[in-house]
């Protein structure tokens, strides 16, 4: 078989193909529910109902969100520049371990300033974290998908250190947890008494920066330029390894920004098991909103909502969980095959 | 006990060979897959799926070898996957292969809760056992390290030998090196690039999910689900460790098994006492990274690794 590419699709060609590809993951998924035992109908029913089916649920899945699109930006704007971070789990843990270093006492600031130091001083630390198998790849050509993964499993044991060592809790009762922020490092909620914190709203104000950056401004479009064709934008006089770098800053930096905003705004302290694989799934969010900064909030929240309604299906219908992140691995991969048939033709020889 | 009496015992060498096995198995799984050009970062997600599927075969009533069967072709499905999306429809291989290791642990995990609801501790099967091979077993150090393994082991080794026979002396070994080169002469010598990419990321993932499988029919006896736990990763620097050679990436995996042997032993030394755990722990992954590093002067990568061939195109 052989790709011819389209010069000019139709409608059709562009939305039907993207459309058959969660539909399919949404029949896979069901198939599966049913050889779990359960009714596909009630299934489904479930997860909607679980996610989105009272003012609880809504708030749950847009706080669950919120790592999601952090981490998701962060795919996105280095996959856009053809840096391939799979590293982003631990980027999250060096924004939470940040927090909890300069949050819980060390530095007796009032809110208005804490917050943003503790911003900044994440966003540099998880930006740095990249940045080492990002010159490992411009300096000696180290291919970053290997090391930006084998960092996750380090950084995780640095943390699990930490949690039994110097950042341990004394009066947590030997568990390895950090103690509590002081309340001066709390984000506040958004509206008084609803269950929603302000990470929310930074990251939807992140998701806004980076496309105006990606839009607007020249970095955006050396970015871009990178991802399309490096040798091309080397030839255009684009500085293509600075370029990654500085992309590499950006991208851990926000990575991190889910660490910084799930201990500051939700959990209050800091665990082993504070990120379910956000890091992971950001790949996924990034990939159905195909690189997009906007689209990258709105697969983020059909993501959550999925988790949030399968968490809550699974304790009703007895259909295990991991349905949720099936659905999502099969909407990854026909999500980027369909995208491929919307500008390309197959044809057999 | 002391560094040098670690290293001059044969429990420690038996150790570095038994870690190194699966290791081997997955290693050179994704040599052939890279040799023809595929970059397969379904790795890890394979050794979950193949640990399981051969481990729950075993424990339905399959003979052990059975059993290893069963994890091979599931590890083969997974590969056709990857290759219809990457080889036939040349999608990014990086967002294909980590698609296929997270549908491959999540298929797994979810298979695992439906097919052993409300178990708290998996349950145990009859694993692969020790056979030691006459005479060669009674050799100081050297037998009971190397001819006193599962049946399993031999096979990684014999493998090992028969891939590298295979590329390097065989026409269809030619012409798999040949399509990770240099895929268009490989098309004008009249040979399907397709079909040649397509059988070599199937056989490959057929053989990472022996590795995965090693581990719970011979390391262990029972599946848990953070078995693998980076040794996919870890296989992928093996290879560019080993510079795409069948022979080094052995030697690769065995100099790094025996380096994690060695760590184990350390931490119950004095010095264990001093160091916290996780820093032993971290070794193998930060090793995986130094020996990137160190390779990537070096390193003779296929020319043709991670470019989709599309006929027709120029």
């Amino acid at each position: 078989m052989r790709l011819e590419p389209i010069s000019n699709p139709t409608l059709a060609r562009r939305v039907v193909p993207p459309a058959v590809a969660i539909a399919a993951s949404f029949l896979i998924a069901a198939l599966l529910a049913m050889i779990a035992g359960g009714n596909p109908f009630q299934v489904f029913g479930l997860i909607i109902q679980g996610a989105l089916g009272s003012k609880f649920a809504i708030l749950e899945t847009l706080n669950r969100a919120t790592p999601l699109i952090f981490t998701g930006l962060a795919v996105a704007v280095a996959f856009r520049a053809k840096l391939w971070n799979i590293g982003a789990e631990a980027q999250l843990y060096m924004g939470a371990v940040v927090t909890v270093v300069l949050g819980t006492g060390a530095v007796a600031w009032p809110a208005g300033l804490l917050l943003p130091l503790i911003v900044v001083v994440a966003v540099l630390a998880g930006g740095i974290l990249l940045l080492v198998p990002a010159v490992l790849k411009t300096r000696l050509g180290v291919d970053e998908v290997v090391t930006t993964l084998l960092f996750n499993f380090i950084f995780l044991l640095f943390v699990s250190y930490l949690l039994e060592g110097p950042l341990k809790d004394p009066m947590g009762m030997g568990w390895p947890k950090s103690a509590r922020l002081v309340s001066e490092a709390r984000l506040p909620r958004i509206v008084d008494g609803l269950r929603l914190h302000w990470g929310f709203g930074l990251a939807l104000i992140a998701a806004a920066a980076i496309w105006v950056i990606d839009r607007f401004t020249t970095l955006g479009f050396e970015m871009r330029a990178v991802g399309q064709n490096a040798e091309a934008a080397r030839f255009a006089g684009i500085p293509v390894n600075p370029v990654i770098l500085k992309t590499a800053l950006l991208s851990g930096g926000l990575a991190a920004m889910a660490g910084f905003s799930e201990v500051a705004g939700l959990k209050g302290s800091l665990t082993q098991d504070l990120s379910p694989g956000y890091g992971y799934t950001g790949i996924v969010v990034a990939m159905l909103a195909l690189l997009h900064p906007l689209g990258v909030v709105v697969a983020a929240l059909f993501v959550a909502a999925i988790f949030v309604g399968a968490d809550s299906m699974s304790r009703a219908a007895g259909v295990p969980t991991y349905l949720a992140d099936i659905m999502l691995a099969t909407a990854l991969l026909l999500t980027v095959l369909a995208i491929l048939i919307t500008k390309f033709r197959v044809r057999r020889d | 006990m002391d560094v040098i009496e670690i290293l001059m015992s044969a429990s420690f060498w038996a150790a570095a060979i038994r870690i190194a096995s699966p290791l081997i198995f997955a290693t050179l799984g994704e040599l052939v897959c890279e040799r023809a050009g595929v970059l397969n970062l379904g790795i890890e997600g394979i050794m979950v799926a193949g640990a399981f599927a051969g481990w729950i075969a075993v424990w339905a009533g399959l003979p052990l070898w059975g059993g290893v069967g069963v994890a091979m072709v599931a590890g083969m499905g997974f590969g056709a996957l990857h290759g219809v999306l990457s080889v036939l429809f040349g999608l990014s291989q990086h967002v294909v292969g980590v698609g296929i290791t997270l549908l491959a642990t999540s298929l797994t995990f979810y298979t695992y809760r439906v097919a052993l609801p409300e178990v708290s501790t998996p349950p145990k099967i009859e694993a692969f056992q020790v056979y030691e091979i006459p005479i060669l077993s009674k050799i100081p150090v050297i037998g009971p390290a190397l001819f006193a393994q599962t049946p399993l082991t031999y096979l990684a080794f014999g493998l090992a030998g028969a891939l590298a026979w295979g590329l390097y002396r065989t026409p269809l070994g030619l012409a798999i090196r040949a399509v990770g080169e240099s895929p268009a002469s490989v098309a004008a010598q009249g040979l399907s690039v397709a079909a040649l990419r397509m059988g070599a990321v199937i056989f490959g993932s057929g053989l990472m999910a022996v590795g995965g499988a090693f581990l719970t029919m011979s390391a262990f006896d029972s599946f848990f689900f953070d078995m693998v736990n980076g040794r996919g990763w870890i296989c992928i620097a093996l290879v560019v460790f080993g510079a795409w050679r069948p022979g080094k990436a052995l030697l690769g995996a065995i100099l790094f098994a025996a380096f994690d042997a060695f760590q184990i032993r350390l931490q119950q030394t004095g010095i264990g006492a001093h160091v916290p755990y996780q820093i032993f722990l971290m070794m193998p992954y930060i090793l995986s990274i130094l020996a990137l590093v160190l390779m990537s002067r070096r390193a003779s990568v296929p020319a043709a690794l991670m470019v989709p061939f599309n006929k027709g195109e120029r």
